[in-house]
């Protein structure tokens, strides 16, 4: 029994590490949004579209969410009370402000913690990144909106945003 | 310390082992019967129509979006979604093997987007209806 899961214990460890230290690597450049890992999360939140990094938005701003699915953005994007619950907690716990997260804390310059913003476009931090963004691009019919964000950042699903 | 590698080994086995695991797969097929079986209750209940299944998916009812909005006229092909511009992949089941597998799945987007499309909760029916069409959709 120990020697059969010996190697496998020590390959995760390695694959662990692994991917702490890449997730350091990337958290140091300043255009990555670590993508939602919990595939609960990712199927439910990602099925309309991109399935927005939980650091792009404060705790609070997701809690107020998760509260009204009923009515998201003029969709019905309800789920059931115990993945209500699930997703609510996972995006919490990787929301811009939790812990000591400092990375994910770039795009609420300027906002107040509490506001509870509930559009990661409508941030100031947000808009001013994409003053240059002309407009005719938004109205480009790939576009369709501000939200679509892999319409021009193609490695958003995997968090990236540098170009 | 050995102890502790084992045990995070064999969670994550266990782990990795319940992930693999597709939670109640199903056919189109069993899924079809299963709508049948609600709608054969029900007043006014008609066999099955992939016609009628094809108007209700092209046309408008109570808002600006049809079915069609989304996934296209031609289920086979992928889909875009009418406001964010996200591809929704194929709905037919010919074209995505994925489709009509999950009856919670399935369960959980009539509703939602029938809600978006007619205002109300479609009938059963209309969902079999609907149903009918797609499987006659061929890639
Ligand atoms: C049924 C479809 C649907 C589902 C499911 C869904 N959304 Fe949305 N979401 C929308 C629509 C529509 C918009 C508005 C898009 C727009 O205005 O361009 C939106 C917008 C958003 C925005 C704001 C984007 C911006 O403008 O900055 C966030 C954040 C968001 N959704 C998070 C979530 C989360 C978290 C979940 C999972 C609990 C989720 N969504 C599930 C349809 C959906
Ligand atoms: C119409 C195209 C377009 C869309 C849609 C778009 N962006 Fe951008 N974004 C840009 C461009 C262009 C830049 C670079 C601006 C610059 O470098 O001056 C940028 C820059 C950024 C940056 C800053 C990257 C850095 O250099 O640090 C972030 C973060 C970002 N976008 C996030 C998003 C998110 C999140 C969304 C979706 C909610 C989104 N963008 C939608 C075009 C777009
Ligand atoms: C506003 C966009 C939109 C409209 C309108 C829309 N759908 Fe959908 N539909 C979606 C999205 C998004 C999904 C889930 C994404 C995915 O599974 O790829 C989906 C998934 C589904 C599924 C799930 C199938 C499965 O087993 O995976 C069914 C069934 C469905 N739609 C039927 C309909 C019917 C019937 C209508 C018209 C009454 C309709 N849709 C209108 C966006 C839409």
């Amino acid at each position: 029994m120990n020697l059969t899961y010996r190697p496998l214990a020590l390959g995760f460890i390695a694959l662990f590490f692994f991917v702490v230290v890449m997730g350091r690597v990337q958290a140091g450049g300043n255009h990555f949004y670590a993508p939602i890992a919990d595939p609960v999360v990712k199927e439910e939140c990602g099925s309309c579209h991109l399935a927005f990094a939980p650091s792009m938005l404060p705790a609070s701003s997701w809690q107020r969410m998760m509260g009204n699915l009923k009515n998201h953005f003029g969709d019905d994007a309800s789920v059931d009370a115990d993945t209500t619950a699930r997703i609510t907690r996972y995006l919490v716990a990787n929301a811009a402000d939790a812990g000591d997260r400092r990375y994910g804390g770039k795009l609420l310059k300027g906002v107040a913690l509490g506001s509870a913003p509930q559009r990661i476009t409508e941030l100031p931090k947000w808009v001013s990144e994409h003053r240059k963004v002309p407009d005719w691009e938004w109205r480009h019919k790939e576009v369709r909106t501000k939200a679509n964000c892999v319409a021009c950042h193609t490695g958003a699903e995997q968090g990236y945003y540098d170009e | 310390m050995f102890h502790l590698f084992r045990a995070s080994g064999l969670a994550l086995v266990a782990v990795a082992g319940l992930a693999a695991q597709p939670a109640f797969a199903e056919t189109p097929g069993e899924i079809q019967a299963s709508i049948q079986q609600e709608a054969a209750g029900t007043p006014g209940f008609q066999e099955f129509s992939a016609a009628r299944g094809e108007s209700l998916f092209k046309s408008k009812h109570a808002n600006d979006w049809s079915c069609a909005s989304c996934h296209t006229d031609n289920p086979a092909a992928p889909g875009k979604h009418a406001k964010t511009g996200k591809v929704i992949d194929p709905l037919a089941p010919s074209a995505n093997a994925g489709r009509f597998t999950s009856p919670k799945k399935v369960a959980k987007w009539f509703k939602r987007n029938c809600n978006d499309v007619l205002d109300r909760v479609c009938t059963p029916q209309e969902k079999g209806d609907v149903l009918a069409y797609l499987l006659t959709v061929k890639k």
